[in-house]
């Protein structure tokens, strides 16, 4: 099998040991939680910290708590938000991408601060040793080029977080812990568009907490495209959550996941909704600034050119949702299982 | 003769289904003996190159580090064809593609290993890449191999049987199809993995997930030059195999060699990156159908010409170039026939046989054809194929003797199942059906070692017991092989499976079984079984007739028993009917075997393609396509098999879902795929995904809904009458799967796999006024060699090249017989 370089390991028990320990020397040592992530890159040789802080002894990252919406812990895995009847029932968007990460198996060990801070892909990157050094390597780690295109002075590696581009439409903040100090900031702040540094968490910090405001009005949906039914990453995807008053929308977010180094926010399509009833015509205009908006690289599965057109059909088939048609039949097509009940 | 069965025909749950479910299955990798030691290999990170230096001194003093081997220890060649000896364990000059072996540690754990390997200094010196067909064809130096055809040319060949030129030139249609078929590799939930060790008398002894013990056993003496007589393999249980199993692979030559140097076990397991540069998968192919077609549907005449991507080695490259081309004739009806096939060396992972071997790349361009020849003569694709079924009992245009043929009855059964008269180009927009058929061979009717011993050995003992044992080389890779050997026995001596023990797949036990490939298993090891069964029985038989004075006629064996068929209560136990005999003639011990017959074909290249019989299979696939996004799904597919003797009906239906299952795959999604990066940048060429993440294959939520039926005319040729499975039922789905599509949305996807983005594609091409198509636009010109001309049976051909400069009678092609040719129709030659 594939083996682990040697690194040392911590269980602190308490998120100030854990911030305390990781202050040490944040440069080289890494924060455990599933490992479902972690794990492989480390045989792969694309992250090797000597350091390795586990989270998963600590207690009160594990803790679900309805307060003005709700209050999710780090380390809170993915199977307990898929049976968790309240992400059900009031973030439905959030559930349905949730239920679609990785297998079940692999949402039994990984959480959604895991998800959250999962490190972009690209498939020059996420590659044994041995194979990134038949292609001496990429910008990334260990090498100079982006092979993805070779011209770019940035990497282009792919946000692949399914959770995130539905907590964001669901306007989700994060809290964010050192030793230092404690920060809260709205999750689409904690994101920047470059595979290299895709978060702008400090490597001092802990994310500790993803809070949920109430969902109260609103409706939201979240689209994945991959090519199974299950265990893929996505290639592309729309969460969309909107807040109606009769058949008129009053707010508006649209968030693209797979299409760039980060969530990819539609800000334009948002305000052209916003005091608008969901007419055909304004779903086929939002659905073009999306198109216009997603920018995916020949770094996934699937052709890039072919990913860019799906954009529209999955922000047409979300919009369509929002507004109460029936898309069962698509959705089953697409997802391959109906997503309607807790499974 | 046919007397009511107990086992034969009835499902029951595999001897080893309950070893399997509850974990205790021992696979290679499971073994673990004392002091056992740990290997690794050192992979080429180079796609072509010639090793300057290699320096292994610093793994070497890795504390735990036993050994450190490199090329200088492997001198002497192997490959699994004679043909193609071309591969060292260790690479001792040039590397061939990017997971080349070069250099192995073993140490005292495989920590231990991996840590030292990545130690190992290697300079290489870059030699030109070779990424695709056109490259090799295009370069002919620097030759990645020093032998083969010509340039970068493994193999090409060239055949014809009668004056196909003239056939279609004389038909009412001509069709001019080109295809092409991705490659892609086996997939095996077990990777390779391999224990080797010493015996206590100095001997050696192999444990290995290989699909064929007997050519391992023999690359293993050749390749240490051990004589195979002190030389042990044993076939341990494979976690599937599909093909990918059934070459000797470098890291069993590796840690045999370890084993006898260290006199310690040493174990080798695969990471599955390393599976996927093992491959032997399925060829690239691309392909040129040129048919000859009258008015009714007929075909006059058939041109094809296959380009095969070889990969760095030879493997069974020359036998899948020929089957290329071996079996359109088994299936349909077709009087003239030219095929031409060529295979390249590139720098990739070596090309070999997966499951369907060289047929289903044809079988996809040939039903895909049919399919556009019944939409232009305006003829139901299912009564096209109808009319030019095979004739059961007959000889092909290329000399393949056909026995039974259920093809018929498969069409018609999955066409009434279906639904199909009220579904094709009947569905709305979207939806879509697709009919297409295959047949293949049960076991090829050649050794790949020519000789003229038995494919298949079975010893059995029986004892006072009243417990049976029998051995046989064959091995279990998960199709079911040692349930068959046991169901036959028992139902032949009339007792029970768990009455008898199968010892398989160990060449120091067991007699010589040839291995789990070409499907030739259950007919060849099964017709073994049989004599020696029947030997045992005669045996017992003439021991109870003469200790109970019955007529040896008389006497039935059934439900554990040995008794008279005309007073039934008169009999004895079938352990006591055993005593009987040993007491009788001493130790009891019968031996069956088994050699397929003789093929009429004797033209050079006619080994390929022979089997004692045929299995057929005829499938309908229901799609779903959306229009928008050419995003694609399968509900449903129905399958009949004709199977000739569901042996155990179990097995059967698991072998047809398992093979519709891989047949989805290939049609969908899977791809061995290469990245080559910039050629003004790099040298490299690597495989684009050599992960089971990024590799897809469908899960259980993509898999349809699968209705099979099982059509059985027994064939004379095989035990019980019963052909093969494992192989065919996988081969119509890739085509059936395009029909589909086509029948849903109308455009033609001419490549495999059918992705969205090609049918989204060729949707914008149809929209745009274009040829609504994906697909490659046309097939390169290569210098073929001179052709050899077999004049067909129904000429009066007598199976031998009529060019043969080997023709021990050298005669002229009767010109007029040629000419008839091109006019044939079926009445005319019957």
């Amino acid at each position: 099998m594939m083996r682990l370089p040697s690194y040392r390991y911590r269980a602190p028990k308490t998120v100030q040991d854990a911030a305390a320990w990781l202050a040490e020397s944040p440069g080289d040592t890494m924060l455990l939680a599933g490992g479902t992530d972690l794990i492989p890159n480390m045989k792969r040789r694309q992250q090797v910290p000597s350091t390795v802080v586990g989270l998963r002894g600590i207690t009160e990252l594990s803790r679900t708590d309805d307060r003005d919406g709700l209050e999710i812990g780090a380390g809170v895995t993915l199977t307990s938000l898929v049976h968790d009847e309240r992400v059900h029932a009031r973030y439905l968007g959030l559930w349905q991408a949730v239920g679609q990460i990785a297998t079940p198996l692999l949402r039994n060990m990984g959480t959604i601060g895991g998800n959250i801070c999962l490190d972009t892909r690209c498939t020059y990157y996420d590659q044994s040793f041995e194979w990134r050094q038949a292609i001496n390597f990429c910008m990334k780690k260990d090498g100079d080029t982006c092979w993805v295109a070779t011209s770019s002075d940035k990497c282009l590696a792919v946000s692949s977080t399914d959770a995130a581009p539905a907590l964001i439409a669901l306007g989700a903040t994060v809290r964010l812990v050192s030793a230092t100090g404690t920060r809260e900031v709205a999750l689409t702040d904690l994101y920047a568009n470059d595979g290299m540094h895709y978060l702008t968490r400090r490597s001092d910090e802990i994310l500790t907490t993803v809070t949920l405001p109430k969902a109260d009005g609103w409706r939201t949906t979240y689209w994945k495209l991959r090519r199974r039914g299950s265990f893929d990453f996505p290639v592309a995807a729309v969460a969309a959550a909107a807040r109606f008053d009769g058949d008129r929308i009053v707010e508006a977010r649209i968030v693209l996941g797979a299409v760039a180094s980060r969530p990819l926010e539609v800000p334009a399509a948002a305000a052209r909704l916003a005091g608008q009833p969901l007419t055909d015509d304004l779903i086929a205009s939002v659905a073009d600034d999306a198109y216009t908006l997603a920018k995916p690289m020949d770094n996934t599965d699937f052709e890039l050119v072919w990913r860019k057109k799906t954009v529209r059909s999955l922000v047409t088939s979300a919009l369509r949702e929002l507004r109460g048609d029936d898309m069962r039949a698509a959705r089953t097509k697409l997802a391959r299982h109906p997503l309607l009940v807790i499974s | 003769m046919t007397r009511p069965r107990n086992v034969i025909g009835k499902p029951r749950r595999r001897v080893d289904g309950r070893a399997k479910v509850t974990g205790q299955t021992k696979f290679a990798d499971d073994i673990i003996l004392p002091r056992m030691l740990h290997c690794k290999l050192l992979r080429s990170t180079v796609p072509h190159a010639k090793i300057v230096r290699i320096d292994t001194s610093k793994a070497a003093a890795v504390d735990g580090v036993s050994l450190v081997l490199t090329g200088e220890s492997f001198p002497i060649p192997y490959g699994i064809l004679p043909v193609s000896h071309d591969e060292h364990a260790l690479c001792p000059d040039v590397v061939r593609f990017v997971g080349d072996p070069v250099a192995a540690v073993v140490a005292r754990d495989e920590a231990t290993a991996d840590r030292a390997v990545r130690l190992i200094e290697v300079e290489y010196e870059t030699l030109r890449t070779f990424a695709s067909p056109a490259d090799s064809l295009a370069y002919p130096e620097p030759r990645i191999h020093d032998y083969g055809d010509f340039g970068n040319v493994h193999k090409a060949v060239a055949l014809q049987f009668g004056d196909v030129d003239a056939a279609i030139a004389g038909a009412d249609h001509v069709f001019d199809d080109t295809f092409f078929f991705e490659g892609n590799t086996h997939l095996p939930i077990e990777q390779h993995a391999t224990v080797a060790t010493k015996d206590p008398d100095g001997k050696l002894v192999v444990y290995s997930s290989t699909q064929t013990p007997h050519y391992l056993h023999r690359a293993l003496s050749k390749a240490l030059a051990i004589p195979a007589a002190h030389i042990r393999v044993v076939a341990t249980p494979n976690g599937g195999g599909f093909g990918g199993k059934s070459d000797p692979f470098n890291h069993e030559v590796v840690v045999a060699h370890a084993a006898m140097r260290l006199d310690r076990p040493v174990k080798i397991a695969l990471t599955r990156e390393e599976v996927f540069y093992c491959h032997r998968g399925r060829h690239p192919v691309l392909m040129r159908f040129r048919a000859g077609v009258t008015n009714d549907g007929r075909v006059t005449g058939l041109d094809l010409q296959t380009l095969l991507d070889g990969g760095a080695y030879g493997s069974y490259g020359v036998a899948s170039t020929f089957y290329t081309g071996a079996l359109q004739t088994v299936t349909y009806d077709i009087p003239t026939y030219r095929f031409r096939g060529c295979r390249v060396f590139t720098n990739k992972p070596p090309c070999g046989p997966k499951r369907g071997h060289g047929t289903p790349q044809s079988r996809f361009g040939q039903e895909v054809q049919l399919d556009k020849i019944a939409e232009k003569l305006v003829i139901d694709p299912a009564d096209l194929r109808l009319n030019i079924v095979q004739p059961p009992d007959s000889l092909t245009a290329n000399f393949l003797r056909v026995g039974t043929i259920g093809l018929a009855d498969c069409i018609t059964k999955v066409v009434e199942r279906s639904g199909w008269r009220d579904k094709y180009r009947k569905l709305p927009h979207g939806r879509g059906v697709g009919l297409a058929c295959s047949s293949y061979l049960s076991g090829a009717g050649l050794p790949i070692n020519w000789n003229d011993l038995p494919h298949s050995g079975v010893q059995l003992k029986l004892d006072r017991s009243g417990g049976v044992t029998v051995f046989c080389g064959a091995t279990e890779i998960g199709q079911g092989s040692d349930d068959v050997l046991v169901g036959i026995v028992a139902e032949v001596l009339g007792i029970e499976p768990f009455d008898v023990r199968a010892v398989t797949g160990d060449t120091d036990l067991t007699p010589v079984d040839l291995g789990s490939y070409s499907s030739r298993v259950t007919l060849m090891m099964g017709n073994a079984a049989i004599q020696a069964a029947e030997r045992a029985r005669e045996l017992i038989a003439e021991g109870v007739s003469a200790k109970l004075d019955i007529p040896k006629s008389r006497l039935v064996f059934a439900d554990r028993r040995v008794f008279d068929s005309e007073d039934p209560g008169k009999g004895t136990s079938f352990r006591e009917a055993v005593c009987m005999a040993e007491a009788k003639f001493g130790t009891l011990g019968t031996t069956g075997s088994y050699t397929p017959p003789k093929s009429p074909a004797k033209f050079k290249g006619g080994g390929v393609g022979p089997s004692p019989t045929y299995s057929y299979t005829a499938c309908v696939v229901e799609v779903d396509v959306d229009p928008e996004t050419g995003w694609v799904t399968v509900p449903r597919v129905w399958i009949a098999h004709d199977i000739g003797c569901a042996l155990n009906p179990v097995l059967v239906r698991g072998q047809v879902e398992g093979g519709v299952y891989m047949g989805i795959g290939e049609a969908l999604m899977e791809e061995q795929a290469f990245r080559r990066l910039p050629a003004k940048l790099s040298h490299a060429l690597v495989h684009k995904f050599p992960s089971i993440l990024e590799y897809k294959s469908p899960t259980f939520l993509d898999m349809p809904e699968v209705f099979t039926d099982l059509i059985e005319h027994p064939d004379p040729a095989g035990p019980f009458g019963a052909k093969e499975v494992g192989q065919g039922p996988l081969l119509p789905i890739m085509p059936a799967v395009a029909n589909a599509v086509y029948d849903a949305v109308g455009v033609r996807i001419d490549s495999i796999p059918v992705t969205p983005e090609k049918i989204l594609r060729a949707l914008e091409a149809k929209a745009a006024g274009k040829a609504p198509r994906s697909g490659p636009a046309s097939f390169p010109e290569i210098p073929w060699p001179e052709t050899l001309h077999v004049t067909p049976p129904w000429a009066g051909g007598d199976g031998r090249a009529d060019n043969d400069p080997k023709r021990p009678t050298h005669r002229k092609v009767d010109a007029g017989i040629e000419a008839k040719a091109a006019g044939m129709t079926k009445e005319a030659r019957s």
